[in-house]
């Protein structure tokens, strides 16, 4: 599987992602990150909660977010940060660098 | 849910974790699993015996990896770029799930929830702390991690960085604390001794070397 995402890549995670077995959480839907590592394929949560083989497989990533721009009032450091682990099709690369 | 959120402090508990235990799906369990035995598809002594190892595993594998990662820098190197590989040494087999080792250093503290149910190394650790998968936890953990730390009893530094790792897929989260200091001489196994559940999950260090002295 070829990913199309990139180690310090910047993304924004889609705001409307499919419904079901969905493991792209709430909090994190329209939030700006960047790709912290290239995991890898696996199948599809969403298709292997419907009995399917979780075809196709989707590319997974660990993408970091500043805490700061997740929760408007957070108090701790500006470098904090919250990592998840997000598939492929709910990222979008940002060619802008600006947030 | 049988801990009581409070006995961490934790505010905001829902009431559904109050209430009585869902009736619907432990009827749909009881159904699923006499089905399955009465077709032989397992027996009822397979299954005590698979709920017997699950109940088994503790922390105790966790404490042997960290602690061999601390005296074993090929080994450490293994644990942090082939997690799987590298447990399998100590008979942990992770399935289909990847599990990552985090590093605490001086200026980075690691911290793991699971936002969205209670993904947990079992494999490695065992069945997870009920104050895991309080819905308390799971929210509080991401917005204000330092708060929680501290109702653990650990005041994380400002100058520190703190990481925390929703496990929201497919990879499951090790913290390696870092090596206390004082420590020098240790034997692994002496080591083991001062690296708790609760470390390996980061709302705590490791012990101080006094404590087990």
């Amino acid at each position: 599987m070829i990913a199309a995402l990139h180690e310090d890549q910047l993304v924004r995670v889609e705001r409307g992602v499919e419904y079901g077995h969905v493991r792209t959480p709430g909090y994190l839907r329209g939030r700006h990150g960047r790709i912290l590592e290239v995991v890898g394929g696996f199948p599809d949560p969403n298709v292997l909660a419907r009995g399917g083989l979780g075809l196709p497989y989707r590319m997974l990533y660990r993408v970091a977010f500043c805490a700061r721009d997740v929760w408007p009032e957070y108090a701790g450091s500006a470098a904090d940060e919250i990592v998840a682990d997000l598939y492929e099709h709910h990222l979008q690369a940002r060619e802008d660098n600006d947030g | 849910m049988a801990d009581h959120p409070d006995t961490h402090h934790h505010d905001h508990a829902s009431p559904a974790e109050h209430g009585a235990p869902d009736a619907e799906i432990a009827l749909m369990e009881t159904a699923l699993r006499e089905l399955l035995i009465e077709k032989g598809i397992f027996s009822a002594t397979d299954l005590q015996r698979a709920i017997e190892t699950m109940e088994a595993r503790g922390p105790t594998r966790g404490a042997e990896i960290v602690a061999r990662a601390w005296i074993d820098p090929p080994f450490r190197d293994a644990l942090f770029h082939h997690a799987n590989s590298a447990v399998a040494q100590f008979g942990v087999n992770m399935g289909l799930a990847e599990l990552v080792a985090l590093e605490n250093t001086a200026d980075c503290h690691n911290l793991v929830v699971c936002t969205l149910c209670s993904c947990y190394p079992r494999a490695l650790l065992g069945i997870p702390p009920s104050w895991y998968k309080t819905r308390a936890y799971r929210a509080r953990a991401v917005r204000e991690p330092r708060a929680v730390l501290a109702e653990f009893g650990f005041v994380l530094s400002a100058d520190m960085r703190i990481r925390v790792h929703d496990s929201t897929a497919d990879l499951r989260f090790i913290v390696v604390p870092q090596r206390p200091a004082g420590t020098e001489g240790w034997s692994e196994q002496q080591l083991t001794r001062l690296v708790t559940r609760d470390s390996l999950i980061g709302v705590a260090t490791a012990l101080d070397p006094a404590e087990v002295a």
